[in-house]
């Protein structure tokens, strides 16, 4: 009987071999995939049992973690409130994390790769383990001036350094306070985040890059022009005609005119003048003398349809296809099924007011250990030059005379140059119109390029326009970033 | 049959004594590791109850020294280690906030295990009296594995009706099943093994044993389905069967007993599968543990092994207790996380020397029944092992099966014990010089002629 019982033994063998492998494959091979597997509470336990590095915007923290004396040992806490809600996002132990939480998890929390030699050095030293800190892009006092200029209204901000990308604000109304979701009273977040998901206002959305898309309306105006310039047959002077109303191609209906009237004597309009005064017919005739693969083009060139990372994923802009006659008249002043972020129009301001070349916006500057080494920082990047620099500064002229004689004045800023285009887009009859304002300034220098969308007219109501409403927030902005 | 090589045999127990001193400072530590861990400070009865453990297995030593001198000097310290790991799991995840409050139950039943263990070894002087009742423990085996089928003791536990409950007080009954059964099987093949292996016809290539030889192979096939189809138990049964082929195949040398036997097996189960929703289920987690809406046990399991990795986050410093039966279906998942991959080998290879000292002893044991016997526990604890951590780590389905030695459960820790102090007894038997003046009148498998009824 002892052959086969030492045959027995070897089956055994192969039994344990077999255990001991499959251990090997879980807690060696797959151990990494295992840890990321969402509803991982291990993993999410292990990242609040050490201190999770701060988002920095200037040399404060706009959320950092404090010790606690609860289960969870870190609480995350943010000191604005909601004011930069839009950029941190929220850290919740229940409903995990969002926007830079959630993107830079792996610098916050200590655990990526780049600081594994940092970590080692911990480990060997005995000292406690620490996430890197993140410093954010935004303005301090343009992030204030945003956040005050929309409270009670609902809509959105964004103002770039047309230079580098950098974004210096964001802000979106209505929003919510990323510290009730990072209580630790579990019930209590369970209740907050029920109240604001279910909220009709939607304030967990950020407007400035997802969710909701707005038809653009006259701002697109700007990528008209900047499609007629670069296709060699357009300059600023060119006559367009500019009658009152519009009969749209194969239709009954009649496209107007935002204001009573033709837009210059005999019907006729300058393409510069037709800007300032922000013509629809012009444009509309215009668009179609283009064609819509030309406009389609200058579209995508400064980024509609592309997918964007800030690092937050912003929802690509939309320029519809296979238009009809009318259908391309309406798009041509943002209208029809044209659908633009905020995001996506400060950067065509932004690309204008660059000379031509659009930067990637990007909201993290810089990421550091504790010991504050930087570990990181962002380049600026080239994401598209879609004028030259001829038509930018063609372009930069025209949108001057917006601000100083045109539907933009009230983004106007004593002793320095302003560019913009107001927009005031109609999305469906019984409801007010969105209300836009997009520009830069000094438009000789220009430091900050901005977007501004107010939902529904905002308090203004059924008057509103962007001249009226979206301007004298841009202004503002400017301001706050200039230093007036 | 084989003996042991002829140099003058030494005992070994002072080997085993040193062995037993390192297991003991292992269990120790580890304990007081805990305390530092989770309270910061030593354990207040790391004395009271570290000596009580040390007390109670350094007796058991002194046991072997009288009734047992010659047993295998490593199995003492292997159980020993394995059971105070065991406890030192089971106190760890106690601790845990809104945990159980296992250990002091456990560390009763370990005393219960070991003084089963020490009556066993002066009870039984000799293993092969067991032969005397062959078939009084192979009804009292099959009979034990039914009960829980009884109305009114018989307990549904989380699914499997493995149970008997009496008077508050619950009890799993295949786990001393399981070793009457053992001694069952070594018995009646040692009777039947010639029999089996000489008599009958080829079929398709395969030398076929007669119907009436069949019967009793008929009958543990029946039985281990019937507990797979009623109790829902799965791992008892693919025990008891496994185990029942690997002991016919070593009593008959022949292979295809195994063929007949994985054959009969896989039909059992794909006509289960195709019977029974859980049993589809089992196998579909078994494929993808990570199903959203279905039972995440075994996905809680494999996170907190990869919470592990290499080396394990120490001691008291994981979260086990987010695995649902951390301490006991899912010890071994626990040890994966706090001792790491480094710590579960370690765990492993204990078992697979238990379970190699075991084949060695039926090696070198003089009679059939002894090596049958032998061979037999130690291929339980191999099945049983494999059952269980290859459920936990998705090499096979997960079946419920206690880890021996270590799960909490007191039937599972008092049935080892048990197989522990066989073993011994049995390695004692074998690694004894033979006495010549007193002829060995038990011993008569040797001259046995063939019976073929």
């Amino acid at each position: 009987m002892n052959a086969p019982i030492r045959r027995l033994g070897l089956v055994v063998a192969a039994m344990f071999c077999s255990l001991l492998v499959a251990a090997t494959i879980i807690q060696f091979a797959q151990a990494r995939s295992l840890d990321n597997k969402p509803g991982n509470r291990r993993t999410l336990l292990a990242s609040y049992s050490k201190e999770r590095g701060s988002i920095l915007v200037g040399g404060n923290a706009v959320a950092y973690s404090s010790p606690t004396d609860d289960q969870l040992k870190w609480l995350r806490k943010y000191p604005q409130g909601p004011m930069y809600a839009a950029a941190t996002g929220y850290y919740s132990f229940t409903y995990g994390s969002s926007a830079v939480e959630r993107e830079y998890n792996d610098f916050l929390s200590g655990s990526s790769d780049k600081l594994f030699y940092r970590r080692l050095v911990d480990i060997v030293t005995g000292k406690s383990a620490q996430g890197a800190s993140v410093q954010l892009t935004l303005n301090a006092k343009a992030q204030q001036a945003a956040t005050n200029a929309l409270k009670g209204q609902r809509g959105a901000i964004v103002a770039l350094d047309p230079k580098t990308g950098a974004i210096l604000a964001m802000a979106t109304s209505p929003t919510y306070d990323p510290n009730l979701l990072a209580s630790h009273d579990l019930n209590e977040v369970q209740s907050a985040f029920t109240r604001l998901s279910k909220d009709p206002a939607q304030p967990l959305l950020n407007r400035a890059i997802n969710g909701n898309l707005y038809p653009p309306g006259s701002t697109f105006k700007i990528i008209d022009t900047a499609a007629a310039l670069e296709s060699g047959k357009y300059t600023p002077d060119s006559t367009l005609p500019g009658p009152a109303s519009l009969r749209l191609p194969g239709t009954n209906s009649y496209l107007p005119n935002d204001f009573p009237g033709n837009c210059g004597p005999g019907d006729k309009v300058s393409l510069s003048r037709a800007l300032t005064i922000s013509c629809n017919t012009a444009y509309a005739q215009l668009g179609m003398d283009l064609g819509q693969d030309a406009v389609r083009s200058m579209a995508t060139k400064f980024g509609f349809g592309r997918s964007l990372d800030i690092p937050m994923t912003v929802t690509p802009s939309v320029f519809p296809k296979d238009l009809g006659k009318a259908q391309l008249a309406q798009s041509a002043i943002g209208q029809f099924d044209v659908r633009a972020t905020p995001m996506q129009i400060a950067m065509v301001s932004a690309a204008v007011a660059n000379g031509g070349k659009e930067m990637s916006p990007y909201l993290v500057q810089s990421v550091r250990d504790k010991n504050l080494d930087v570990i990181q920082t962002t380049d600026p990047k080239t994401f598209s030059t879609p004028i030259s620099s001829d038509t930018a500064s063609q372009l930069n002229t025209m949108m001057q005379s917006v601000v100083s004689d045109g539907t933009g004045t009230g983004a106007a800023i004593p002793g320095i140059k302003v560019a913009g285009k107001t927009g005031t887009a109609e999305h469906g009859s019984g409801t007010n119109a969105d209300v836009w304002f997009t520009g830069f300034a000094p438009a000789d220098n220009p430091k900050v390029a901005v977007a501004v969308l107010v939902e529904n007219g905002g308090t203004v109501g059924q008057e509103a326009t962007g001249g009226l409403v979206a301007a004298p927030i841009a202004k503002q902005v400017m301001e706050a970033v200039i230093g007036k | 049959m084989s003996t042991v090589d002829e140099a003058p045999p030494k005992t070994r127990r002072n080997t085993e004594l040193v062995l037993l001193i390192v297991a003991v400072a292992i269990v120790l530590i580890a304990y007081a590791n805990v305390g530092l861990a989770i309270d910061d400070s030593l354990p207040v009865d790391l004395v009271t109850l570290g000596g009580g453990f040390a007390i109670v297995a350094f007796a058991f030593h002194l046991v072997l020294r009288w009734k047992a001198p010659y047993a295998d000097p490593v199995l003492l310290p292997i159980v020993t280690l394995l059971n105070g790991l065991g406890l030192v799991m089971i106190h760890r995840i106690d601790l845990t906030p809104g945990g159980p409050n296992a250990a002091p139950k456990q560390l009763m039943w370990t005393a219960v295990g070991v003084i089963a263990a020490v009556a066993l070894l002066f009870v039984v002087p000799d293993h092969r009296r067991l032969r005397r009742y062959t078939f009084i423990f192979g009804l009292a085996g099959f009979v034990l594995l039914l009960t829980p089928l009884l109305p009114l003791i018989g307990k549904n536990i989380n699914g499997s009706r493995v149970w008997i409950g009496l008077g508050g007080f619950s009890f799993q009954p295949s786990e001393i099943a399981k070793i009457l059964i053992t001694i069952f099987f070594a018995s009646y093949l040692v009777q039947t093994r010639d029999a089996l292996s000489l008599v009958g016809r080829r079929v398709l290539g395969l030398p076929l044993p007669r119907a009436r030889d069949m019967g009793p192979i008929m009958i543990a096939w029946l039985a281990s389905l019937g507990v797979l189809v009623f109790e829902s138990d799965l791992g008892t049964s693919l025990l008891f069967f496994g185990l029942f082929v690997g002991m016919l195949y070593v009593a008959t040398e022949r292979r295809s007993w195994i063929i007949i036997g994985i054959g009969l097996f896989l039909a059992g189960s794909y006509l289960a599968y195709l019977l029974f929703a859980h049993f589809q289920e089992r196998v579909s987690l078994w494929f993808d543990p990570f199903q959203p809406g279905k039972s995440d046990q075994i996905a809680k399991g494999l996170m907190g092994m990869a919470a592990g990795g290499m080396f394990g986050t120490g001691l008291g410093q994981g979260h086990p207790e987010l695995t649902y039966f951390a301490n006991s279906d899912f010890i071994i998942p626990s040890f994966g996380e706090e001792l790491g991959l480094v710590g579960l080998f370690a765990i492993l290879v204990l078992y697979g020397l238990i379970v190699e000292r075991g084949l060695r002893a039926g090696i070198a044991c003089r009679d059939g029944f002894g090596k049958l016997l032998a061979t037999g526990l130690a291929f339980s604890i191999a099945l049983q092992v494999f059952v269980v951590v290859g459920g936990v780590t998705r090499v096979i389905p997960l079946t419920g099966l206690t880890t021996p030695f270590l799960s909490a459960g007191g039937s599972s820790l008092l049935a080892n014990w048990v197989i522990v102090a066989l073993l011994l007894r049995i390695s004692n038997q074998a690694r004894q010089p033979s006495d010549p003046e007193r002829p060995e009148r038990l011993s008569t498998d040797d001259t046995q002629v063939v019976k073929i009824r």
